[in-house]
């Protein structure tokens, strides 16, 4: 479970390089440790976001250390680095409107067909669970950012069980709509 | 069919109360160390099964056994002495007896097993202290927080070290970060003495505490670990 989507690695990158200039590889570190979870980044994501990162001047490069190659880089980050870090934290991210559900749409499908919906629910519910049930043993178990990453996904999958059982106690009213 | 192993079993349990049938042929089971949840939308008969799995009331027709003995076959004074000794019950406010102090409401079960005042509270205390409350002990109910009043239920269940724990939406009255360390020490302790804990709960994060789910729905109930 990696916290952070594609789109605002660098924007993350850049953030760790606020505390100081580090390596490529100590970057990586930070990241995996801090925000990577079950899904640490790769090094070839590190190195080409840094050279994007590089390119559009919002890092540079402290020193090159003997050794080569391009990990052995140290990045610092720059004036120009800074306040993009400053815009994207103050930058409120766009809420998920949730209007594309692959659950309605096998609900649908099902009643449509003359399945089984209620037991589509039923093992989707149970899945659910399943995957509560592991988080929250994570979250028993792990320390204070563990437990705010397992909240948010428990609120998640929380909010789809909510759906769930509201949708089974109106599938009678959805296949009748639903037959129209 | 019972279960091999089960400590508790019910099948084809049916209810009614005048014309409004709350149980109609559930079953359940549960083994010794197990948390299971029973879930399902208010009035579905989730309270019921409980109260008929904890000998509160008597089903219409259907079987409970419990280790194996058919609960029907017991007389009312052996389903009390079960219920005394054998069984612990947490509900959705604690119902703490408000002239006792927490420590005197902890002992409560064992004195009235005819245990020493003493040793009923150096064994409530133990339990206190498990349930991170034993600083409460001279305190009345109405002193504390509904978190730490629920700590005390669940002590004041433990303490008799019962086989089957049955709690009713515990956390029900409590927000979510008190509802969870409840939970959190509930089922530890639990686990810890191999007790069943018999959980119902129409919420999906405290169900998540358990070990499987049932759903009762229309007086049926279904375990979910069977479907998948």
């Amino acid at each position: 479970m990696c916290t952070v989507p594609g789109m605002s690695i660098g924007h993350t990158l850049l953030g760790l390089l606020e505390s100081g200039p580090r390596h490529g590889y100590d970057l990586k570190r930070a990241f995996d440790e801090k925000f990577g979870h079950d899904r640490p980044l790769h090094y070839g994501q590190v190195y080409s976001t840094m050279s994007r990162l590089l390119k559009n001047g919002l890092v540079e490069v402290e020193g090159v250390e003997p050794g080569e190659g391009p990990e052995r880089k140290r990045y610092a980050i720059t004036e120009a680095g800074i306040t993009d870090v400053r815009r994207w934290l103050a930058t409120p991210e766009k809420p998920e409107p949730y209007l594309q559900s692959t659950l309605y749409t096998k609900v649908v499908l099902a009643l449509l067909t003359n399945r089984n919906a209620a037991e589509i629910l039923d093992t989707q519910r149970s899945e659910h669970l399943r995957m509560m049930r592991i988080l929250t043993d994570r979250k028993r178990k792990g320390d204070l950012a563990d437990q705010l990453i397992c909240d948010h996904a428990l609120f998640h999958l929380e909010a789809d069980l909510r759906w769930l059982e509201l949708t089974a106690a109106r599938l009678d009213k959805l296949a009748a709509e639903v037959a129209r | 069919m019972m279960p091999a192993g089960s400590l508790l079993a019910a099948t084809d349990l049916r209810k009614a109360y005048g014309p409004t049938t709350a149980l109609d042929g559930a079953e359940f089971s549960i083994h010794p160390g197990e948390v299971v949840a029973v879930m399902g939308p208010s009035g579905s008969g989730k309270s019921t099964l409980l109260h008929c799995l904890a000998g509160i009331v008597t089903p219409d027709s259907g079987s409970i056994l419990y280790n194996d003995r058919e609960m029907a076959d017991m007389t009312d004074a052996e389903r009390s002495a079960l219920r005394r000794s054998e069984f612990g019950f947490v509900f959705q406010f604690g119902q703490l007896v408000p002239e006792l102090t927490c420590v005197e409401n902890v002992a409560l079960p064992l004195r009235l097993n005819g245990i020493s005042r003493k040793e009923a509270e150096r064994a409530a205390l133990s339990w206190m202290q498990r349930l991170e409350v034993d600083d409460l002990k001279g305190k009345r109910p109405g002193e504390v927080s509904g978190g730490q009043g629920q700590r005390v239920a669940v002590a004041r269940a433990l303490v008799t070290n019962p086989r089957v724990l049955f709690a009713d939406e515990p956390t029900g009255a409590l927000d979510s970060l008190n509802g969870e360390r409840v939970m959190e020490l509930f089922t530890e302790a639990a686990r810890s003495t191999n007790a069943a804990v018999v959980l119902v709960t129409h919420e999906a994060r405290v169900a998540a505490y358990s070990d499987r789910e049932i759903v009762v729905r229309d007086g049926r109930s279904r375990d979910m670990e069977r479907i998948v």
